[in-house]
């Protein structure tokens, strides 16, 4: 480890965000705000059916209506797609990878699957004209839930493959069945996790403008500038380095975009036949369908103990929905999560099965957390169902299992670098007053309240920070996970730091400036950050997976270094000293004892760019590159505490109280890291109490709007206490991810919380989410 | 096509539309104000919110032929001589926003619940902002920059 030889002056402390100048303005570059001279518009024409064989696709009354430049279907643009929409983790090597184009051509397997264009001169009228399309649907019977899909005679997603089975890997120990079979105690639960749908507020979209020359500039709503164009040469065999592709302001992700949709594709596709700029932008309706879900995942978990609470094993068995198609990462999610099952906590045995099962449904793939929700759900949910088994505090069942010795090798086999989980716990009980909340439970049940209490733990830790490169390769991920920083001394001492990461709300352009400004004395105002265009920078990786800081951020410091590293050469050449007789302190080298003989960086760096006077064989210029790949995840962990009243009347349930502590390393932006914190709870809090992508048996999506989607608002939600600790990372900043934490922990808390508040009435689980028919439902058939 | 003739921002216009379209996009696509934003198309998400005449109004709920005659401001219009409004501010310290898409919807709901007098304490901040939804923030510190915007406590 390098030392840092400044002190910081920037990084822990919460710098106001410099991107909110523009947003906050209205001067946002959101995909759709931008229009090119010549812009057509184009609307995808989609099946209505959950499966349906395409007989047919009359496109004349469409392109004979008004305003319509073009329409197309499947069948004619089959010839334009030099490969299908990739997936880039064959988890297995068995694993069943069906094609997946851009517009269906014989069948439709989901509904929302695309099947025509229309391209119009404006956007009502492209609108008006898509109604003309007609498709001559057969439709097909369909399945839409796992177990059912992979029952005996189940209607077939992909018939050719001759099952809906798509894979199934495993992850085991040697002796996990001994240690259950010996076990005083054996609790097995049962749990699904319905599908949860992104809702980033703004939708996909693209701008699609092809040059005469076959130049290729998309303008897209994305997470992964970078893998788009890497993905574009697959689909459409044009050369990446004739692509560009540029993520302006990116109106929220969660994961819903980093996949490689058909729309990009076709955009540049017809740009290309038509010679003009091609926009597509998603309606709300079109997200429920046509953007990928999370979740659908049914779970068996066991866990064997003694007597006295000590877990000997776990065991994972997961039925998890792909959907009708494989997105670019929908089978290795739940791998996200197969290391985790364990938790924070120290358990010998382990063992972890996945079934990936389609179904006539939309793509799942990544939704904040990915994986690690899914596990920390079923661990946490029962850690308390062992407690009730065992007639064990909840809270001291997971004291007595916690891993307290770091770096700590899990059974699963992986290296939790840091941490220190009692800590985040104590911290966690400073704050919530147990004692208090216990004795209004108690009250309440002694005098039969309808509205009673509960609290519900959900102590966490997990693996972010995607990923060391080897660590991707060995289970079978298609391409690395480094990240890379460009640094840029301009001439007058102004500094352009080029990322290769992507935010989409994180707030990079403040938090690199600030590391960058320490690592080389400089203002933070003198950094601009550069990011989201392929021609800037062209070394990326993007942002999903909480990564950004922990493989980005690093990169950013390694970069600091090498330029710091090249300034000090020269400054030793120039003052005739030996690199050894510098110091560097506050943006300024100074020779140790003379500290009058000294030279400052923005000095160094106009130096470097005259080249008067520089070392022999040195180039000029002060610019560095560096690609850093980690290598090792990064392990956040926190303790999280739910308090809940339930109307037990009603089945009403409300959040009162939502107290998190995490253990993010150290700190960049404390403000930036409360923003992340506060948004995951928020998805985790969604996903226990409201949200539910619902399907009938068909495949027909229930829930179609935000109407019917309960995204919750402002006053449904408290406002949240929340703390740190801070262990450092075993990297140079000593930093964690935060981005997914929240989502990862919350979900968890709250439910327990809803059980422990019923547990008196005997009570013991309530389904995803925790609605008030759910709840009312609990509850009644306990008094019958 | 029909005559209007609205004053958005400050800014008089006298323009030729179609019945059907919506005041968003008369915005957005006629005017070129594209900080009022679109985030769903069932008037439940209130990224298109606007003052008009003063008050809250989600622009998809409004065709551009009802802004007849009507003053309109958009979140392009709220800062003053290059300062932002308070409510904005209060966005900024507080660190009210992530990706910023909600944002312009938000700050304008938030400066008509000011102006109103119902930003009296945080439960009524929570209750007037239930029609704007943020997927990053929890809202959080969205209430708390209300909150310190109104001079409400939190």
């Amino acid at each position: 480890m390098t030392a840092v030889e400044t002190a910081p002056a920037f990084v822990g402390t919460s710098v106001k965000r410099r991107e909110d100048a523009s947003l906050l303005r209205g001067r946002g570059t959101f995909v759709d705000n931008l229009t090119l001279p010549g812009t057509v518009y184009m609307v995808v024409v989609r099946s209505p059916y959950p499966r349906a064989r395409i007989a047919g696709v009359s496109l004349d009354a469409a392109r004979a209506a008004e305003g319509v430049v073009a329409a197309f279907s499947g069948a004619d643009l089959a010839d334009e797609w030099a490969g299908g929409l990739p997936c880039a983790w064959p988890v297995t090597e068995d694993i069943k990878m069906p094609p997946h184009f851009p517009l269906a051509t014989e069948e439709a397997r989901y509904q929302g699957d695309p099947v025509a264009v229309v391209v119009a001169e404006s956007r009502a009228l492209a609108k008006d004209a898509a109604e003309l399309v007609e498709v001559d649907y057969e439709p097909l019977s369909s399945v839409a839930e796992v177990e059912k899909a992979l029952a005996d005679g189940a209607p077939l997603v992909h018939e050719d493959l001759g099952t809906n089975e798509c894979y199934v890997w495993k992850l085991e120990t040697d002796a996990v069945q001994d240690a259950i079979d010996a076990a005083d105690v054996v609790v097995t639960r049962r749990y699904f996790q319905p599908r949860l749908i992104p809702n980033a507020m703004e939708t996909r979209g693209v701008l699609a403008q092809v040059g005469p020359t076959g130049e290729v500039t998309l303008w897209s709503a994305t997470q992964t500038p970078h893998i788009q164009r890497f993905a574009l040469q697959l689909v459409l065999g044009i050369p990446e380095s004739k692509i560009r592709v540029i993520a302006p302001d990116v109106g929220g992700g969660f994961g819903s975009k980093i996949q490689v949709y058909g729309e990009g594709p076709i955009a540049i596709v017809l740009s290309r036949r038509l010679g003009r700029p091609v926009k597509w932008t998603e309606e709300r309706a079109e997200n429920y369908v046509g953007t990928i879900h999370g979740r659908d995942v049914v779970h068996e978990l066991t866990f064997a103990a003694t007597n006295d609470g000590d877990i000997t094993a776990v065991k994972s068995v997961a039925w998890c929905a792909m959907g009708a198609y494989l997105e670019l990462v929908t089978p290795g999610i739940p791998l996200l999560g197969a290391w985790i099952y364990s938790g924070p906590y120290e358990i010998p045995n382990y063992s972890v099965t996945f079934t990936g099962v389609f179904t006539n449904t939309t793509p799942t793939d990544a939704y904040r957390g990915a994986g690690r929700p899914e596990a920390t759900y079923v661990l946490e949910r029962t850690m308390d169902a062992l407690a009730r088994e065992l007639r064990m505090d909840p809270v001291e069942l997971r004291r007595k299992n916690f891993v307290t010795e770091f770096p700590h090798t899990m059974a699963s086999g992986l290296t939790i670098d840091s941490g220190d989980y009692e800590a985040t716990l104590d911290a966690l009980l400073e704050r919530l007053d147990l004692e208090s909340i216990r004795a209004d439970q108690s009250a309440r049940r002694a005098s039969g309240d309808a509205r009673q209490i509960g609290v519900g733990f959900s102590t966490y830790n997990e693996m972010c920070g995607l990923a060391p490169s080897r660590i991707l390769g060995a289970i079978r991920y298609a391409v690395g996970g480094w990240d890379a920083t460009t640094i840029r001394f301009q001439p007058l001492g102004s500094v352009q730091v080029v990322v290769g990461t992507s935010p989409h709300g994180q707030g990079h352009d403040t938090t690199f400036a600030q590391i960058v400004a320490d690592q080389l004395g400089v203002d933070v105002d003198d950094v601009e950050v550069i990011h989201g265009d392929t021609a800037s920078s062209q070394l990326g990786m993007d942002t999903y997976g909480s990564r950004s800081l922990t493989v980005g951020g690093i990169s950013a410091y390694h970069a600091s270094q090498k330029v710091v590293a090249k300034a000090r050469k020269i400054v030793a050449h120039q003052l005739e000293v030996s690199e050894d007789d510098l110091e560097f302190e506050g943006g300024v080298f100074s020779v140790k004892g003379s500290p009058d003989r000294s030279m400052d960086i923005k000095a160094v760096a106009f130096a470097a760019h005259a080249a008067h006077d520089l070392p022999d064989g040195m180039e000029p210029g002060l610019e560095e590159t560096a690609v850093f790949d980690p290598p090792n995840f990064s392990w956040p962990a926190g303790a999280h505490a739910a308090v809940v009243e339930v109307d037990t009347e009603t089945g009403d349930t409300r959040l009162v109280r939502y107290v998190a502590v995490d253990d993010v390393g150290n700190p960049v932006n404390p403000q930036i890291i409360d923003g992340q914190v506060h948004g995951g709870i928020t998805q985790g809090i969604a996903a226990a109490l409201y949200e539910e992508g619902a399907y009938d048996e068909e495949g027909n999506l229930l829930t179609t709007t935000l109407a019917s989607y309960l995204v919750p608002s402002a006053a449904e939600l408290p406002s949240y206490e929340t703390a740190r600790t801070e262990t450092a990372a075993d990297n140079p900043l000593g930093v964690k991810g935060v981005g997914e934490t929240g989502t990862i922990a919350a979900a968890p808390a709250v439910v327990n919380a809803v059980v422990d508040a019923l547990s008196h009435l005997g009570v013991t689980d309530v389904g995803l989410p925790a609605t008030p028919e759910r709840v009312w439902k609990a509850i009644e058939e306990v008094r019958t | 096509m029909r005559p209007v003739a609205f004053t958005a921002n400050g800014t008089r216009h006298d323009l030729e539309i179609e019945p059907r379209e919506l005041l968003v996009y008369v915005l957005r696509d006629r005017l070129g104000l594209t900080g009022t934003n679109v985030g769903c198309d069932t008037s439940s998400c209130g990224a298109c919110t606007v003052l008009v005449n003063g008050e809250s109004v989600k622009s998809c709920t409004m065709l551009g032929v009802q802004a007849d005659g009507l003053e309109i401001t958009t979140i392009e219009g709220l800062a003053r001589n290059g300062e932002l409004h308070p409510v904005q501010q209060a966005f900024h310290e507080h660190h009210a926003l992530q990706c910023g898409y909600c944002t312009p919807g938000m700050v304008l709901a938030a400066v008509s619940l000011i102006d109103s007098g119902a930003a009296t304490d945080e439960a009524a901040i929570r209750e007037g902002l239930e029609g704007n939804l943020c997927r990053c923030t929890g809202y959080h510190n969205i209430v708390h920059a209300v909150a310190s915007a109104a001079g409400a406590a939190s």
